[in-house]
């Protein structure tokens, strides 16, 4: 009898069923099997259901008359069609989104130091609003603000006026500047002094790091940066800019600028939510920079303010950027809140637009699409700064 | 190397296999489909017939299922005292919750036996497209495009309403051609958004709209003085009205900016259904016409009634139960259970509810003026 040379020659074609990774492999496969019967199953079931109402899912409405108004925003007729209905939601969204980050940004960025600050008292009081603002629902803080607060201010035409300042249940008006004629000449010469200033700045303080003498590269950028402009303001025959006062005209104020109740509501209330959660992640980033660090800063004999902003900050920043990057999608996303206080953003206006014209599945679609959009931007930016900032390793 | 390859192989191979164990299924369905289109073909071949729908006697698929659930799903409102309002004691009480109630005693002899869905006006739709509600009675006025395009059918009109304006007393404004330049809150995904579009266009004056979800939210807003003016259909703002902070402080202007016919949807493909709900709004205003109120329905359905038409109602003739799918007095149910159309109104917009006055409106019966007019019972 052969010695045989693999004994287990005789089960070779069977034996793949004790391979893991054959096992893996195929456990893969039955899954995205799976998935795919599970997403064709929906789409059918979807497309049976709208066929069988007789609709479709062109997106041809869009072009239709919208037959609505909108209050706020770009200039909306009843005659526009819904795609621009759809347009002016979504800048009204990306407005309460760009200045909502700024804000929540800088409220959370003190609020963050406050909770370290050595003063009891300020300690007490921002702890007790990051604990309030984060252990309660957004939507509830909204009602709160919008018809708890803001509408509870005076009347237009009791208003709490300033000068041309004016606050009211209505909302904040406020002079605008208005650009005259004479505009176009003037904003060149403010952008050549601009670039003078820019040069004389530079040249100076080239001089001053080679040579080591003073020669106050900052005092002289200043003087044609501000002078020029002035300058000319005073020589031209009208001013450059009027000044555009709000005033009251029968149940409304005409010009100005105004901040409506329904925007100020939305923004205050997702920068002081989102402000309370960034005011935690700072701190957290904050105690994440070692102890030494403060130490190695204050012998070297730097001020309190400039450990925080060279030494302290640059570092807890690292730690920052990525848990700030998700307070970031989450303001974003919470904008859509905004129904609830009747700012007429990218939901709302939506929501509109898909009742009036029928079609949930498009609308909808669009509407998720570019809420994806929104985030998937303010992720690529925030990454991109994570990238940056990231302790490169060599 | 080989070894992987053909543990590769193997994988694709066994994927394969399963892929096509999901075919024997395909071949199954295509025998059922040629026993189907053999069926069509017999009905072709007899070409007299071909214009004959082949389910004319059919029960509906949507009363069918409703029986096998033991409850009927309607999508109400839950924020507009006298047509849909959620109670005190957490019931839903109102002029389109009744005729809820009166579909559902039609088909289980049992005012209870409803599911009621708070809808909002956006929701609706969608809720009938998407088969979360059999019915739905929630003021929703009838329109070209959601008849033809939404795919939904609408009822009989059970009420006439128009929309309407409610503006502060202390404002002066005595027509919409004061309004030039107000704020007006609104409540989105309604007819009244567009409405108000037009009127203020067609006078040549501006506004600002105002737009809410919740029907709450913009009552509260206009309550707290954000809104010169609150728009909705006069019934809701009477209702509306009522749960302001000081209601003698506002009024209703009387312009009337559009025709609101208001009345129940059920989606489009299931006529028997359309049918059934239809002809029980139909019974109920021919009831009041004929006098027929909750408390005299027994004594009348015992007796022997001499108006044919009675006879028939109440299902002592003919056989007009069993056509729709139900039982043949299912009609005596119903107005013992929520009596007729004049008393559900008088119940709910009357004097003791939100006080819509009926007398000389739309809302009256035919032979009083008004437009109820309901199809004959023969």
């Amino acid at each position: 009898m052969k010695p045989s040379t693999n004994p287990f020659s005789g089960s070779s074609f069977w034996s793949f069923w004790r391979d893991t990774r054959f096992l893996q492999a195929l456990a893969q496969a039955i899954f995205l099997l799976l998935v795919f019967i599970a997403t064709r199953w929906l789409i059918g079931n979807l497309l049976e259901a709208l066929d069988s109402r007789g609709l479709s899912l062109s997106f041809a409405f869009l072009q239709r008359t919208a037959g609505f108004g909108i209050g706020e925003g770009l200039t909306f007729e009843r005659t526009d069609s819904f795609w621009y209905a759809y347009v002016v939601g979504v800048v009204n969204t990306l407005r309460v989104i760009v200045v909502g980050l700024g804000l929540a940004t800088i409220v959370g960025i003190f609020a963050g130091i406050a909770l370290l600050s050595p003063n009891w008292l300020l300690r007490s009081i921002v702890s007790a609003y990051v604990e309030v603002m984060r252990n309660t629902p957004l939507l509830v803080q909204l009602f709160f603000l919008y018809f708890g607060i803001i509408l509870k201010l005076p009347s237009l035409q009791e208003r709490i006026t300033f000068g041309s300042f004016s606050l009211s249940q209505r909302g904040f008006f406020f002079p605008r500047l208005e650009p005259m004629q004479s505009f176009t000449l003037w904003i060149v010469v403010v952008a050549a002094s601009l670039l003078a200033a820019i040069v004389i700045f530079r040249v100076l303080y080239q001089r001053r790091l080679l040579d080591g003498v003073e020669t106050r590269p900052g005092l002289w950028a200043l003087l044609p940066l501000l002078g020029l402009p002035a300058l000319t303001w005073l020589l031209l025959p009208e001013a450059p800019l009027s000044l555009d006062r709000p005033q009251l005209d029968g149940l409304r104020m005409v010009g100005g600028a105004q901040l409506s109740p329904e925007f100020a509501g939305i923004l205050l209330g997702l920068v002081i939510y989102t402000g309370a959660f960034i005011a935690d992640i700072v701190r957290s980033g904050i105690l994440a920079v070692p102890k030494g660090q403060t130490e190695a800063a204050t012998a070297l004999g730097l001020s309190k303010f400039e450990v925080l902003r060279l030494v302290i900050l640059p570092q807890a920043l690292r730690v920052i950027i990525p848990p700030l990057t998700n307070q970031y999608l989450n303001l974003a996303k919470n904008s859509s809140l905004a129904v609830g206080v009747g700012y007429p953003d990218l939901y709302n206006v939506s929501s509109t637009i898909f009742n009036q014209s029928g079609q949930a599945v498009q609308v909808i679609t669009l509407m998720m699409s570019t809420y994806l959009l929104i985030s998937l931007a303010i992720s690529i930016v925030m990454n991109a700064i994570n990238s940056r900032l990231k302790i490169v390793e060599r | 190397m080989s070894r992987k390859f053909t543990l590769f192989l193997v994988a694709t191979l066994i994927l394969v296999l399963a892929l096509s164990a999901c075919q024997p299924a395909e071949p199954e369905v295509r025998e059922v489909k040629v026993v189907e289109t053999q069926e069509v073909r017999v009905v072709e071949t007899q070409e007299v017939q071909v214009n004959v729908p082949v389910e004319l006697q059919m029960e509906s698929e949507r009363l069918a299922a409703i029986k096998a659930n033991g409850v009927l799903r309607c999508g109400v409102n839950s924020g507009v005292p006298g047509f849909g309002f959620l109670n005190e004691e957490g019931d839903f009480v109102g002029f389109d919750v009744d005729f809820c109630r009166a579909l559902a005693t039609a088909i289980f002899n049992n005012p209870d036996a409803v599911e009621f869905r708070p809808l909002t006006a956006a929701e609706r739709f969608t809720a009938l497209q998407t088969n979360e509600i059999d019915v739905l009675i929630r003021n929703t006025t009838w329109t070209f495009t959601r008849d033809v395009e939404l795919g939904t059918d609408f009822g009989p009109t059970t009420f006439y309403d128009g929309q309407g304006m409610m503006v502060r007393r202390d404002s002066g404004f005595g027509s919409l051609n004061d309004m030039d330049g107000a704020t007006v809150c609104v409540l989105s995904g309604t007819t009244t958004e567009l409405n108000l579009a037009d009127a203020f266009a067609s006078r040549g004056i501006s506004y600002t709209p105002l737009v809410f979800d919740k029907s709450d939210e913009t009552a509260a807003a206009y309550d707290q003085g954000r809104c010169d003016g609150l728009t909705s259909d006069k019934s809701q703002l009477a209702g509306l009205k009522t749960t302001l902070s000081d209601p003698a402080a506002h009024l209703i202007l009387p312009e009337t900016m559009s025709k609101e016919p208001l009345g129940p949807v059920w989606a489009h493909g299931d006529q028997q259904w359309g049918d059934m709900v239809r002809w029980v709004v139909n019974g109920l205003m021919i009831a009041e016409e004929k006098g027929i109120t909750a408390a005299n329905v027994a004594e009348k359905a015992a007796g022997a009634p001499e108006d044919p038409e009675v006879a028939r109602l109440l299902g002592l003739e003919g056989e007009y139960g069993q056509l729709l799918g139900l039982d043949p007095d299912f009609m005596v149910n119903v107005i013992s259970a929520v009596g007729n159309y004049g008393e559900i109104y008088e119940r709910h917009l009357g004097p003791d509810g939100t006080d819509i006055p009926r007398e000389g409106s739309f809302n009256a019966l035919a032979s009083d003026g008004g437009l109820i007019y309901p199809q004959p019972w023969r």
